[in-house]
């Protein structure tokens, strides 16, 4: 069985190597700085115990003031499991830093999250977007797109019927 | 003596037999060699993600068939997994065994598609695909008699399944199980010692242990990169902590390799579907889920073993009776990943090998 190592376990072997990395704490994940963020990364990649060597996957979450980029990051040595967020607080041109150099993994899901979320990735070897087309307008994801249900626009804060 | 030659760029795709879907391959080439290869994608782009966040959970089942169509049960399962953590839901023991039934028959119906495709695109033209679409065509009689469909079956329900199986499925399903070692014996006997699939697979299209960790690809393709990775073993779900079964790994990483373990996970499944077959308990075979069901705030990653890799779903929930995000982890899609470096140097006929031993579908790859 997989096990979900937790948030503060991993504060505080990130603050070790990387001080001041560590936002906050949950039970089920970490939340690192954005601009610690590639730091972060690589000490979790390196370290022995941890083993991180397997990017499962990359998303982002609209929270409306702002958006959180979820890793998902699994040791096939040891068989545990990590999550560790990232926040891009500016809603308006959210960018965080690319984890490419890290895992080549997230080379497509970064693009996908470009692409969708409208999430910039800094030091992308080549980030575009992969399914829509250059120039489509607006990023489908993000709950201010009200073209398609799924969306909540301000004076409204739920879906409507709800 | 060598002479440097212009390069041309050719197009294979979107409307391409052997992308299996609208899939694009723009590739530079120099004189019979890639040199790069680019993917374009999105063709079959349907914004599921966005259309499930306007939905209820119920209501994003249909979704999840349509994501992966050719194995709709592992991506049912894995949605309905992802919403009974989210809400702490325990199904009943017999849905937890006909999960594994389900499951292990979608996947045997799913390789069959993946390697009989996989030797059309090695130059056999239809003969295997069709043998191999004699014992599909028996899988999906079973899908049809349980719940109705035998594509887009819609079966698993969050808190179980839609249907127990009716009275003809048992013996229908050991018939079948007799059946089946008999005729992936014959696959074998008709494709593992043929030596134009040997000549055209071997040593084509390698990836590399380290390439593929790094790059985050699951399924058959890390299996056949030699690294012994199993959701059904490392991380069970369903009633798979109680099965017993192996997991086939490759050697060298190269399309032989990829074909021989899907070859193999088929006997591996027919083993499974006996052991759940023994054991089915008796009971009910789901839970009283309300219509417009709330789980509590809070966010979930739950994921199965599909035929192509780790098939995940991440759910956020505010609460309400629809999804905050709703995320696919989708393994055509990452599994595209080390692509264009498993092409370089080849020719544009081991490209077709490649891209068919990789085994994507488009409509998990768009979503």
């Amino acid at each position: 069985m997989t096990v979900q190592l937790a948030g503060s376990l991993l504060a505080r072997r990130l603050e070790d190597v990387v001080p001041g990395a560590v936002v906050e704490a949950e039970a089920g994940w970490v939340v690192v700085a954005a601009e610690k963020l590639l730091e972060a990364c690589r000490s979790l990649w390196g370290d022995e115990d941890l083993d991180l060597k397997y990017l499962v996957g990359v998303t982002a979450v609209d929270r409306l003031d702002h958006f959180e980029v979820v890793y998902h990051l699994q040791s096939l040595r040891h068989n545990h499991m990590v999550v560790v967020k990232t926040r891009a607080l500016d809603h308006e041109a959210p960018e965080v830093p690319s984890v490419v150099p890290v895992w080549l993994g997230a080379l497509l899901q970064e693009r996908e999250v470009y692409d969708l979320m409208g999430i910039r990735f800094s030091g992308h070897p080549d980030l575009r977007r992969v399914f829509l087309w250059e120039g489509f307008p607006g990023y489908p994801l993000r709950k201010d797109f009200l073209w398609m249900p799924g969306g909540v626009s301000s004076g409204l804060p739920k879906f409507s019927g709800e | 003596m060598a002479y440097p030659s212009e390069p041309l760029v050719i197009n294979v795709g979107p409307q391409h037999p052997s992308t299996h879907g609208v899939f694009r391959l723009r590739l530079t080439l120099d004189g019979e060699r890639v040199i790069d290869a680019e993917m374009i994608m999105g063709y079959l782009h349907r914004s599921m993600e966005k259309l499930a966040e306007g939905r209820t959970y119920t209501q994003n089942i249909p979704f999840t068939d349509r994501s992966d169509y050719l194995s709709a049960m592992n991506s049912n399962l894995a949605y309905c997994l992802t919403v009974e953590r989210l809400a702490g839901i325990e199904p009943p023991l017999r849905a937890q065994y006909l999960r594994v039934i389900f499951s292990e028959l979608q996947r045997i119906a799913s390789h069959c598609m993946a390697v009989g495709t996989y030797i059309n695109d090695c130059g056999a033209w239809q003969t295997p695909l069709m043998y191999m679409f004699r014992e599909r065509e028996k899988i999906l009689d079973l899908f049809e008699m349980t719940c109705g469909a035998r594509l887009t079956l819609n079966y698993m329900r969050i808190g179980g399944v839609s249907f127990d199986v009716p009275p003809e499925f048992v013996p229908n399903l050991r018939k079948l199980l007799t059946e089946l070692p008999d005729r992936i014996a014959e696959y074998e006997e008709l494709l593992v010692e043929n030596e134009i699939l040997i000549a055209r697979s071997v040593g084509v299209g390698v990836l590399p242990t380290d390439l593929a960790i790094a790059s985050s690809v699951s399924g058959p393709m890390l299996r056949g990169s030699g690294v012994a990775w199993d959701i059904r073993k490392a991380d069970p779900y369903a009633a798979y902590d109680a099965m017993d079964f192996e997991i086939p790994v490759g050697r060298n990483g190269d399309c032989w390799d990829r074909f021989l373990v899907r070859l193999e996970e088929m006997k591996q499944s027919v083993r499974l579907v006996e052991q759940a077959l023994e054991a089915l308990p008796g009971g009910a075979v789901n839970l009283p889920i309300p219509l417009a069901f709330r789980p509590p705030v809070g966010e979930a990653y739950a994921r199965v073993e599909s035929p192509r890799g780790e098939l995940g779903f991440y759910l956020v929930s505010d609460g309400s009776p629809h999804p905050h995000r709703f995320h696919i982890r989708a393994p055509s899609f990452i599994n595209l990943t080390p692509l264009p470096q498993m092409l370089k140097g080849l020719t544009i006929p081991d490209v077709i090998v490649t891209l068919g031993s990789v085994d994507i579908v488009m409509g998990e790859v768009d979503r």
